[in-house]
């Protein structure tokens, strides 16, 4: 079986699998009490604390723990809103955003706020001149881009579009789930999130980071826990072993990210060499190293995965037969390109060459296989 | 999601040829385009009736893929557009 959707999450990394054990041992009392068992769990979510900001480029106390990739980006988009009710109530977001922010946006809009969706172009990068003019306009309390997105691997330009916010005085909150850890977070935001489970770590670690400066309320009830940004009891075990996993995959990131975008490459020029009919979607060049996407004419995308599945691959796929919404994924309606017979490959840690290789070799038949069947004489 | 057309004079033009994808998934429609297509004459245009919301990105994509035109999409009021696409070659 080849592992091939990191993008939706990185199989646990055997050093954190290694801290969480033995932080299970030694970190479970309570971090905000006074005793020696707390006052030991306490030290280690500080220490992971510590290893974290590092890694993200913050510093300790600016970066808050959350439940997950996605609570991280809720609370610092309506907590940045909430800080900054006086300066507007407009949102300013990239039409290629997470679900996570679109879903915050929609809760301010049901509030009484704003939202203004900024186009991407074909490969999926934010259209920078509208997003100007969008953060400029009157009213506007906080913008959102992600680093890199999570469907087609396209990199935003994160540094220019902080560039545009720090001009109009708006702060910028960047989703970086899919680069933290893959290499540094471009600089110039004032709000970040990423997810534990997407660098290796363990499920239910968010992080969030407030930059010195920024205005944040909560927008849950409070709390004494992280530094009142997050409400409950920390998962100290889950966030050592976060810090674990984020260490090691960091150190290895430039060797591993180059092999990883080598694959990608091949994989980029080889399907549409051996499958007629097909288009390679996103950045050729300006995107991450570990996610290739394509769509199939002709291919149902539900079809598809179950043939891959079949031959022993996973993938995951935008298409819209494949969504409980059975509406095709709103990344690939914003860029224009077909949304049918959508695959994403996306390569975690290790993905071997003769993996990638046995891909290739499947893939031509199965797609020539689902359009016989289902009748496509073209 | 409202109508868009790309350009204005190609707008009037009528269909030479209605596919009643209504109700049918993606990828049928572009399918029944796909086959169907050469049945109108060079510079003709094709309406594709269709309700499934990929068919709304995904025939102009099929378009631009196949190098034929998306003249327009217009909103229909039982649900779904017309999706006019004027053949090219």
């Amino acid at each position: 079986m080849a592992y091939f959707d990191a993008a939706s999450t990185e199989p646990l990394h055997p050093q954190a699998r290694e801290a969480l054990i033995s932080a299970l041992d030694a970190g479970w009392a309570d971090p905000a009490r006074l005793y020696g068992s707390a006052r030991r769990a306490k030290m280690l979510l500080e220490q992971a604390r510590s290893e974290i900001a590092e890694v993200l480029g913050c510093r300790s106390d600016e970066l808050s723990f959350t439940a997950s990739g996605t609570q991280a980006v809720h609370l610092g988009v309506l907590g940045a809103l909430r800080g900054r009710r006086r300066a507007g109530r407009r949102l300013v977001v990239s039409a290629a955003e997470h679900s996570s922010v679109l879903h915050a946006g929609q809760v301010h809009e049901a509030e009484g706020g704003s939202m203004e969706t900024v186009g991407v172009g074909r490969t999926g990068v934010v259209d920078l001149e509208a997003f100007g003019a969008a953060v400029r306009a009157e009213g506007t309390a906080l913008a959102c881009l992600q680093s890199a997105n999570h469907e087609v691997g396209t990199v935003q330009p994160v540094a220019e579009a902080a560039g545009l916010c720090a001009g109009a005085g708006v702060p910028l909150l960047v989703d970086a789930a899919q680069t933290a850890g893959r290499g540094p977070v471009p600089p110039g935001w004032s709000l970040l999130a990423a997810s534990a489970h997407k660098w290796g770590g363990p499920a239910g670690v968010g992080v969030l980071a407030v930059r010195k400066g920024t205005r944040w309320r909560s927008p849950l009830p409070e709390d004494e826990r992280e530094r009142r940004r997050v409400p409950g009891f920390e998962n100290v075990p889950a966030v050592v072993a976060a810090a674990a996993a984020l260490r090691a995959v960091a150190a290895e990131a430039e060797r591993e990210g180059a092999r990883l975008a080598a694959l990608v490459d091949r994989v980029r020029a080889e399907v549409p060499r051996l499958v007629p009919d097909v288009e390679v979607i996103g950045e050729p060049v300006a995107r991450v190293p570990h996610i290739v996407t394509f769509s199939c004419l002709y291919v149902e995308g539900e079809a598809l995965l179950t043939e891959l599945d079949r031959a022993g691959f996973s993938v995951s796929s935008g298409s819209s037969c494949t969504a409980s919404t059975l509406r095709p994924s709103h990344v690939l309606e914003a860029m224009g390109v077909l949304t049918h017979g959508n695959v994403r490959v996306s390569l975690p840690r290790g993905a071997s060459e003769a993996d990638v290789d046995r891909f290739l070799a499947v893939l031509p038949d199965a797609v020539r296989r689902i359009r016989e069947e289902a009748g496509v004489k073209l | 999601m409202t109508s868009r057309q790309t350009s204005e004079e190609d707008v009037g033009q009528a269909p030479a040829l209605t596919i009643d994808a209504l109700g049918k998934k993606c990828p049928i429609p572009i399918i029944m385009l796909a086959e169907r297509i050469n049945h109108v004459p060079l510079n003709g245009v094709v309406a594709v009736l269709a309700d499934d919301p990929a068919a709304f990105t995904d025939i102009p994509a099929w378009c631009r893929l196949k190098s034929h035109r998306h003249v327009a999409s217009h909103e229909l009021p039982q649900g779904g557009w017309a999706i006019h696409v004027r053949r090219n070659y």
